[in-house]
Formats: C-alpha cells, sequence, structure tokens
C-alpha cells in the first residue's frame, strides 16, 4: 500500500502534504507517494526538516489507495474528511459519504 | 452588563500583547511546539483537524449587539464568516490562521472579551440560565455571581494549575436550564430557612467517560460565603485530586473515590480555618458590580396583544414557532424569544457571520441590547414586547432563524465531531442532520413533544450526550464508525446519565433507529407523560424489542 506524508502548516494550520522536491501541497493528489518503507524513510526525514524549518507541526505518515481511475483515496474517515478540506455550514451539502 | 473598569482593560490588553509576542517567537523558532502548545491552550488556541481553531468565552452566555457584530467580523475577516456556539456558553471559530490571532485578540479586546481560561487546567467560563433576569420563575439574578466567580478565578495564584479542568454552573431559577448537575460545581440559588437567598451546593457532576450527577455538598450556603466555600473545594480538590491519571483527575472522580461525606467533611474543616472576610466579596463591592446588572427598564404592557393572538389564529407556521420559541418574561406583556440555530440541514449551533450581524440588529430594535446563548446552542432575545413578536418573527424567518423547534426533538444537541475535532472517534453533524430530516415534518414534532437528543463524536461527551433522553455516541470499531444509543438522561432537576439500549448502529441505520424509539415512546405513553416518565415506567424492554426484536 503506498503511503504519503501529512501535517498541519505552522502559520495557518491548514493540512498540507509533502509532495515531490521537498515543498507541500494542500491536494492530497499532488503528493509524494512511497511504494516502500524504504521510500516513506526519505520522505519523513523530508518532513521532520520541515518541522525544524517551522513550515509544518503534527507531521505523521499515513496508507493510501490509489483507485482504478487514478484519483487518490485516503481510506479512513478522518484523512478523507482531512483531504476535503471543507466546511460544514454553507449550504446542505455533504461531500464525504456516510 | 458588567463593563470592565480601567484595571481589566489592561489586564486583558497586556495579554493580547504578551500572546503577539509568544506567537512571534514561535514563527521566529525562538519557542518550539512543546514550549508553544500550553502557551496558546492558555489563551484558547487549538490545533485541530482542519487548522486551528480559537475558543472565545461568552460569559454566562452574555453578548451585546456591539460584541456579537464584532465576533460577526472577525468570522468575515479572519476565518470562513461562520463560527461555532457550544455546550459552554463559548463561539468557535474553525479556520483562524496563528500569524492573525494575535489581531483578533486585540479585536476581541476592543469589545471586552477574550479566551483566557477557555483550555487548560484552570477554572473555565463560568455558564448560566440564558434566561436570567428574564425568566418568570427566577429567585435571583445568577450572573451577578458568575461575574464575581469569573473575576475571583481569573488568573487565581493557587487555581490555575489544578489536578484538571474546571466548570462551574450557577442557575436563580426554579427550573434548571443550565445542566448545574453536570458541572464540577453546580450552584442553586435558593430560600433559606429564613426567607434570604442562599445557594445549594452541588459537586463532582460531570460527563466524559466517567459521568455523574453532582452530588449535594451543602443544602444551603449564606450567599455571601460563595467566594470562601467555592474555594475551600477547590483547595481540597488541589491537593487530593489525582496527577497521576488524566482520566481520574476530575474532581468527580475524588469525591467518588472519598465518598460525598468524607469530601464534605474536609471541604468543611478547610472553610471553618479560613478567615473568610479575607476571601469572601465585601457588602459594598457585591453592590457595586450587581449594579452592572439592573435590568432593563420593562414598562409593564397588557399582557395579551391583539394582532399577536390574530397572527397565532390564522398562521400555522407562526403559531407552531410561537408555542415553542417564545417564553414567558418575569414583566407582563413581554416574552424571550429563541432564535434557532437548529433549521434542519444546517449544523446544529453553527451561525454565519451575517446571521451574528442579523440578530445584533434585531437585539438592537427590538430586544432592549441583549443577546443570550443557550448552552443547547442557539441564540435569546431575552427581553421582547409581546407586541414586536409577530415582526421579529418575520425577521428572522427571512434568515432561516425561525425554526420553531426550541426544546423538541430537531433541537438537537451536537458536537463538531470528526468533522472538525481531532479527538473524535466518528461524526456527529452529518448524524444530526440526517435525524433532522427524518424529523422535518413540525406536525411529528408536536405530536412527539419536549425531548432532548444530544450527540457526542466521542466518549469526551461535549455533545452531552449522557444527559440526553436519547443520547447518540459515535464510536470507531475497526474503521467503522459505529454509534451506541443511549436512553433515559436528564439535564434537569431530575438529572440522570443514560442507560446504553444494546449494541451499536451503523451511521445509515441511526435515524431509523431513533424513529424506532421514538414511536416505542409514543405508543407507550400515558397521558401527560414526557419521554422520561415513560421510560422510567416501562423500563427498556419495550425499546430493546422493537430495536432488536427481530434479531
Ligand atoms: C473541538 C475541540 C474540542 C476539544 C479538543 C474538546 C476536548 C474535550 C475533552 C478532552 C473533554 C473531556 C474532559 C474530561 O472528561 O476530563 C471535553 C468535555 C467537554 N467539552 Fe469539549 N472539546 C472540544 C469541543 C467542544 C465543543 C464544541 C463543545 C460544545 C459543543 C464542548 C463542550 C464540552 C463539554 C460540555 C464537556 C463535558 C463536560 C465535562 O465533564 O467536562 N467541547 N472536551
Ligand atoms: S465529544 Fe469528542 S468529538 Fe465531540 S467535540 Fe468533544 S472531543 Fe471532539
Amino acid at each position: 500500500m503506498p503511503s504519503v506524508v501529512t501535517a498541519n502548516r505552522l502559520n495557518d494550520g491548514i493540512v498540507v502534504y509533502l509532495a515531490p522536491k521537498g515543498a507541500w501541497t494542500e491536494s492530497i493528489a499532488d503528493a509524494a507517494r512511497a511504494e516502500t518503507d524504504d521510500e516513506l524513510k526519505v520522505l519523513e526525514s523530508a518532513a521532520e526538516i520541515a518541522v525544524q524549518d517551522r513550515i509544518v507541526v503534527g507531521v505523521y505518515p499515513m496508507p493510501i489507495e490509489i483507485k482504478e481511475d487514478g484519483t487518490v483515496d485516503p481510506i479512513s474517515v478522518r484523512e478523507r474528511i482531512r483531504a476535503s478540506h471543507r466546511t460544514t455550514l454553507t449550504e446542505d451539502w455533504y461531500d464525504v459519504p456516510l | 452588563m458588567y463593563r470592565y473598569d480601567e484595571f481589566d482593560h489592561a489586564f486583558v490588553n497586556e495579554r493580547v500583547a504578551e500572546f503577539r509576542d509568544q506567537v512571534a517567537r514561535r514563527l521566529s523558532g525562538e519557542l518550539t511546539e512543546e514550549q508553544f502548545r500550553p502557551l496558546r491552550l492558555r489563551n484558547g488556541l487549538y490545533l485541530q483537524l482542519h487548522a486551528y481553531m480559537l475558543r472565545i468565552a461568552i460569559p454566562y452566555g452574555q453578548l451585546s449587539p456591539r460584541q456579537l457584530r464584532q465576533l460577526a467580523m472577525i468570522g468575515r475577516r479572519w476565518d470562513r464568516g461562520y463560527g461555532h456556539f457550544t455546550t459552554r456558553q463559548n463561539l468557535q471559530f474553525n479556520w483562524i490562521k496563528l500569524v492573525d490571532v494575535p489581531d483578533v485578540l486585540a479585536a476581541l479586546a476592543e469589545v471586552e472579551m477574550h479566551c483566557i481560561q477557555t483550555s487548560g487546567n484552570c477554572v473555565r467560563n463560568v455558564t448560566s440560565d440564558p434566561y436570567a433576569a428574564a425568566a418568570n420563575d427566577e429567585l435571583e439574578d445568577p450572573r451577578v455571581w458568575c461575574e464575581i466567580l469569573r473575576q475571583w478565578s481569573t488568573l487565581h495564584p493557587e487555581f490555575n494549575w489544578l489536578p484538571r479542568k474546571f466548570k462551574i454552573a450557577v442557575s436563580g431559577a426554579a427550573e434548571d436550564r443550565a445542566a448545574t448537575a453536570f458541572h464540577d460545581i453546580g450552584l442553586r440559588l435558593v430560600r433559606g430557612p429564613n426567607g434570604e437567598n442562599g445557594f445549594r451546593v452541588l459537586v463532582g457532576g460531570g460527563m466524559g467517560r466517567t459521568p455523574y450527577v453532582g452530588q449535594v455538598i451543602r443544602e444551603f450556603l449564606p450567599k455571601e460565603h460563595l467566594l470562601s466555600y467555592v474555594d475551600s473545594i477547590l483547595r481540597v480538590y488541589n491537593l487530593h485530586g489525582r496527577r497521576d491519571n488524566i482520566y481520574k483527575a476530575r474532581i468527580k472522580i475524588l469525591v467518588n473515590a472519598m465518598g460525598i461525606d468524607k469530601f464534605r467533611e474536609e471541604v468543611e474543616a478547610d472553610w471553618n480555618a479560613t478567615n473568610k472576610a479575607a476571601i469572601d466579596l465585601p457588602e459594598d463591592e457585591l453592590r457595586r458590580i450587581a449594579s452592572y446588572f439592573a435590568p432593563p427598564e420593562l414598562p409593564e404592557q397588557a399582557p395579551r396583544d391583539e394582532a399577536l393572538a390574530a397572527r397565532r389564529e390564522s398562521d400555522p407556521r407562526f403559531a407552531n414557532w410561537y408555542r415553542n420559541n417564545v417564553l414567558p418574561h418575569r414583566v407582563p406583556g413581554y416574552a424571550s424569544v429563541v432564535v434557532s440555530l437548529k433549521e434542519p440541514g444546517r449544523t446544529p449551533g453553527d451561525a454565519s457571520s451575517d446571521a451574528m450581524d442579523f440578530v445584533a440588529d434585531l437585539a438592537e430594535r427590538f430586544g432592549h441590547n441583549e443577546v443570550r446563548v443557550n448552552y443547547t446552542q442557539n441564540l435569546v432575545l431575552p427581553h421582547a414586547a409581546l407586541a414586536d413578536v409577530p415582526a421579529i418573527y418575520d425577521a428572522l424567518a427571512g434568515a432561516g432563524l425561525a425554526t420553531g423547534n426550541n426544546e423538541l426533538l430537531g433541537d438537537m444537541i451536537c458536537c463538531p465531531g470528526l468533522d472538525y475535532c481531532n479527538l473524535a472517534n466518528a461524526r456527529s453533524i452529518p448524524i444530526a442532520k440526517e435525524i433532522a430530516k427524518k424529523f422535518e415534518d413540525p406536525e411529528r414534532q408536536t405530536e412527539i413533544g419536549k425531548i432532548r437528543v444530544n450527540m457526542s463524536g466521542c466518549i469526551n461527551a461535549c455533545g452531552h450526550h449522557h444527559s440526553g433522553n436519547i443520547g447518540i455516541l459515535g464510536v470507531d470499531k475497526k474503521g467503522t464508525e459505529l454509534y451506541q444509543i443511549t436512553l433515559g438522561g436528564s439535564p434537569k432537576d431530575d438529572a440522570s446519565v443514560g442507560k446504553i439500549i444494546g449494541p451499536g448502529f451503523r451511521a445509515e441505520n441511526v435515524p431509523e433507529a431513533i424513529d424506532t424509539i421514538v414511536d416505542t415512546y409514543v405508543e407507550n405513553r400515558r397521558e401527560g407523560e414526557n419521554f422520561l416518565d415513560t421510560w422510567r415506567r416501562v423500563g427498556p424492554a419495550p425499546f430493546k424489542e422493537a430495536l432488536y426484536g427481530a434479531r
């Protein structure tokens, strides 16, 4: 199962994912994917540096699934909610199905 | 309402400056997250699922229009245009940026508000009856005592690092509308043996993973001794409360481990040894604080308004709203009006910045400049003339704020759950929305009558599920959200903790299960019974049979 590394951005708290080349992205689709434990270790040490550089806080790795159409499934309800960045106020809509 | 004096202003502004400096030091790297976290929590700033969350205290649930407009402005300028009113009479913003927090705190200080002690192991925002100084069953205004407790507990040197958080509620009316029995200390103003007012003091109530109904530690406390007595309770708790285990650190655990009699003995011994005069408020200071809470001048009016009566005859929606959301007032010709934040399809307790502005306008036009926050997550205009009620209704209806379901099934309490909260096991908001949809028909709700349905997304019980007549608790069962249902809880004078009725339900089956429970109640109830009466008479058997019989 592939994995990505996620965190919250320090200055605004928004959910982000480690992208290729050490950048951070709000879109899980653009996250750097680790296929092996070794690849994940590389991502985690890059993320650790970003913590020290005060770019992000609360780093952790999470498994994902790639669906047939190529989109990323964050698997757990919690991670689907985080990845959606959405509010529940605006209207009678809700995009993470029960 | 209470106005800050020079000292209050200086103190709050100092705290804003201090936190501005702390944020700057965090951003520059002088402080690590481990060092910064306790500092931000002391200022009500959490890091949640999506972003930072800022918890703002609304002392005893009272807001002026100016304050409400400032909250609306903060939501618009620094958040996503809405906030969430909580069961502790706080307002939470869910999308605040760390870099903006010092400016937000400065904006709050401008209107005499802050986030101090909305988190951490200290005395939290003191909550109260939202109908204070308006209700017709009130003995004495509880807000005066809330304000005294607030001033006493703010940065109290002895009680700022307690074993765990500490919550106090005060009610001054015959009916308990502040869930006092579910607080660390619950204070009820009562009439004493010589006709003077004092407090019945409850201690050791609480929700969370180990719910307890508070027990009476003192049947009657002369009110001038409130501070010294509360001081003694906190001292005994501070000394003996457990600091080794976060789950056993609340006062409720201590009270139940020691037994109420032993706990009382220790408190009374400490109190008898206390120099009370050094702690209790001098008479003139009490009078000074009380003077801020003088109720508005309300010239008596005819108790019956003809136009209002005619509207109730001709407009069934208005009549329904009036029956549930307009409450009696102590002055003839007036009423308290509940502004519903429970429109079906919306998140319970959420209010947009536009709605906040709108309610502030109404409070100025019709409400003598007062707004209250109910712990059931609605707003209240406490003082409205009956003659203005139809105009208030029309205005509210145009803004989606006139759902006539106060205290009915649609008036659910609901915590943010997994949609916002880092501690959640399951979602609560979408479940509440589905339940609201199932019971959308106002006639059905009227037929069911008053009923309290409360829901939490984890065992911390922020959504008061333990005290719901029907309680819903989200749990995580091997990665699936599962909902446990409890029956028979009550937050009122007959306070009780609900009992689990059986195995949990998957999310999509919860509305049906609630439907079954409600039908079982309606089938079994006798004339004049409410849900609790029926539940206490028939017991769990018919509910179990209806829910699980076919299994
Ligand atoms: C979203 C961030 C929140 C966090 C991290 C949080 C955390 C907690 C925790 C850990 C407890 C359990 C305390 C204990 O048993 O010792 C608790 C209890 C409680 N919270 Fe929250 N809460 C949050 C939001 C809310 C909201 C939105 C409300 C109101 C809707 C609320 C009201 C309460 C109440 C009434 C209790 C139970 C009373 C008690 O026994 O202390 N909280 N909360
Ligand atoms: S009950 Fe649990 S899920 Fe709900 S707000 Fe409290 S801590 Fe979060």
